[in-house]
């Protein structure tokens, strides 16, 4: 019965990536635009509640289970995908469009999960097509990154398999619902949840890996891995009190790597970490408010990320290079590129009329009406810096600063288009944020534009860029990088690994010398007593045999006669 | 009076144009302090009831996380090719 029917979402766009090597052209673009909103269609489709049962082992498996929340993830992730795909379109490297729809696939499979079990297979199958597209890259440090970068996503998946068998275990329930983390098994989870969204110690992954996957692929990249987080963590564990904490270290971590960063895409990468510790913080304070500000700000930041971030690969696939130290002055020749870098930049920031602003500020108004004074004005603070440190510092050291002397044309027609869209929708939702808050899993009786609200974020924001003029001697970029916690896996763990490799190779090459050695010794003996000249392969004269026959038989003889 | 030679570059990075933005901008910032005289203002916590108080928060918070950020530099900040070495 067609009633009965029903096709996971995430499973078209997995299919279709796995179409994509065997067509070529017009197809493959079609393909490439059409599966995502097929995809869009079906999310739209779905009745809430369990719509997917099946058994697996004994286990009652809920593969797909739509609600508020999974909706409004499904919806901006196969959105993304379209939009994204349309930009990707001229990406020769097919390899990475399929790693790409598989990604986004599991990820719209990850948030239609009604069972962990479903859960841990779609995260895993997002951690490998995730690291495939980096590994995709042809940027020179692709190849080292995806392998660090699978390491700790492989590494994540174990602690959360781990936190997972241990929940089975101990309550024998599979559902996917709200926890409290007050056991180890969810301590595990939350932990293998974390990873992903690029939490303490682990936040490097991130600003490593991202910013080496190709022009497209950090696009796609930066709308899935942490989102999906996100969305879990609103799922699993609202309320969790250390969220905020861990939110609050996020949103400073980013701001100072970012303010000490040279590479443009590392930069916005930290800027993801930052955001992410701004939805952190909303699911931590746990309100109706505070999620929804959670989830808007989730589906917002996806939408004016990637318009950062194709305006940022349009400079990279134009003129190759992605350090400030290179770069600057472009907006001569790349007005369009900059006009919607500017607009990307101004939406993270969240400037009113954008879809920042009327997202960021509801976790904002959530810490202030549960009385976190500290949080509050933590989050202002970080607020104003994140102007600083990206608002205008990406557009100014790429775009504006000095005359690079580059003149790079304007990106093809459909990068730009795609970038129109994500303009679009920054500017959009900012002027009519009910279209957003009519998504968010809760009722929305907020109201982002009252003058105190408005005038308040235009005087952080507008003093702050006023503070990044003044001190601009000091923000001068260099040609260096910044430790981070990474260090202890790149730089310790690899002179651990040095040190061990001379100790063994050194021990190997005792015991192979000395093996040798008696394996000489004991052919050379051989050879001295069996070789051509050796006492025991000589001819023996007959003589001596008979000789020896006598003296033995008179041996015999007179021990016969005792 | 000789006549003035047109820039050779873009009118957008002439000196006259920035000095020009500056003072616009500056203008703009004692406007949104200025209007904050005119609506309501809403006080949670007592400290962001003072007048200009986004506008002096967020001054001081970018200089300390400036400032701040180049102290960690100085201890954390190594040659890009650190790793590659």
């Amino acid at each position: 019965m067609i009633a009965d029917l029903v096709i996971p979402p995430g499973l078209v766009l997995i299919a279709a990536g796995f179409l994509l090597p065997f067509v070529k052209g017009q197809a493959r673009s079609t393909i490439i635009v059409a599966a995502p909103l097929v995809a869009l269609a079906l999310v739209w489709g779905l009745p809430d509640g369990p719509v997917l049962t099946l058994s697996y082992l004994g286990y009652e498996l809920t593969p797909v289970k739509a609600d508020a929340i999974s909706r409004l993830f499904a919806t901006v992730f196969t959105l993304m995908t379209a939009i994204g795909g349309l930009y990707a379109l001229r990406q020769d490297r097919v390899m990475e469009l399929t790693a790409a729809f598989v990604y986004a696939g599991s990820a719209v499979g990850v948030v239609f999960a009604g069972d962990l079990l479903t859960v841990f297979i779609f995260w895993e199958v997002m951690a490998v097509a995730s690291t495939l597209i980096i590994w995709s890259s042809t940027q020179p440090g692709a190849a080292k990154s995806a392998q660090r970068y699978a390491i700790v996503h492989l590494l994540g998946g174990v602690v959360l398999m781990a936190g997972i068998a241990g929940e089975i275990a101990t309550t024998g329930n599979l559902t996917f619902t709200a926890m409290e983390a007050n056991s180890l098994p969810r301590w595990l989870i939350l932990a293998g949840f974390l990873i992903n969204a690029g939490a303490p110690p682990f936040s490097a992954w991130l600003p490593d890996a991202y910013p080496e996957a190709s022009w497209s692929g950090m696009v796609f990249l930066s709308a899935f891995t942490t989102k999906t987080a996100v969305y879990v963590l609103i799922r699993g564990f609202p309320g969790e009190e250390i969220l905020v904490y861990v939110g609050l270290y996020m949103v400073f971590y980013g701001i100072v790597y970012a303010i000490l960063e040279n590479d443009m895409r590392r930069i916005l990468a930290y800027t993801i970490v930052n955001q992410m510790g701004f939805t952190m913080v909303g699911i931590g304070i746990g309100t109706e408010l505070a999620l929804n500000g959670a989830a808007a700000l989730a589906f917002s930041h996806i939408i004016y990320k990637a318009l950062l971030l194709m305006s940022a690969g349009a400079v990279l696939y134009q003129t190759g290079k992605r350090k400030c130290t290179d770069l600057g002055g472009l907006f001569r020749t790349m007005p369009i590129t900059t006009i919607c870098g500017i607009i990307g930049a101004l939406s993270l920031s969240a400037f009113p009329l954008t879809s920042g602003f009327i997202s960021k500020s509801m976790v904002s108004q959530a810490a202030a009406d549960e009385n976190l004074m500290i949080v509050y004005l933590l989050l202002a603070a970080a607020s104003s810096g994140v102007f600083l440190y990206a608002g205008i510092k990406f557009p100014w050291f790429v775009f504006f600063q000095k005359d690079s002397g580059l003149r790079p044309p304007e990106p093809p027609q459909n990068m730009r288009i795609a970038m129109y869209i994500m303009a679009a929708l920054s500017i959009g939702l900012g002027i009519f944020p009910q279209l957003l808050y009519a998504l968010l899993p809760f009722n929305v009786d907020y109201v982002p534009y009252k003058a105190s609200k408005v005038i308040f974020q235009l005087q952080l924001l507008l003093f702050s860029g006023l503070a990044f003029f003044l001190l601009l001697g000091m923000l001068k970029r260099t040609l260096t990088i910044t430790l981070d916690f990474d260090w202890f896996w790149r730089g310790l763990g690899r002179a651990i690994a040095r040190e061990f490799d001379t100790t063994t190779t050194r021990a190997w090459g005792r015991t192979v010398d000395r093996t040798t050695r008696a394996a000489v010794r004991f052919v050379t003996a051989l050879y001295k007593h069996h070789g051509p000249d050796g006492i025991l392969a000589q001819t023996w004269p007959t003589g001596s045999m008979a000789l020896w026959m006598t003296l033995f038989l008179a041996a015999f003889l007179i021990a016969s006669f005792f | 009076m000789a006549e003035k030679k047109p820039s050779p570059d873009h009118w957008l990075v002439r000196p006259d144009t920035i000095r020009i933005i500056w003072i616009g901008s500056l203008a703009v910032l004692a406007l949104t302090v200025i209007a904050e005289l005119f609506i309501d203002r809403v006080s949670k916590f007592g400290i962001d009831g003072t007048l200009g108080f986004g506008a002096w928060f967020g001054f001081i918070s970018c200089v300390v996380l400036v400032i701040g950020s180049k102290a960690l530099g100085a201890v954390l900040k190594q040659p890009d090719t650190y790793y590659d070495r």
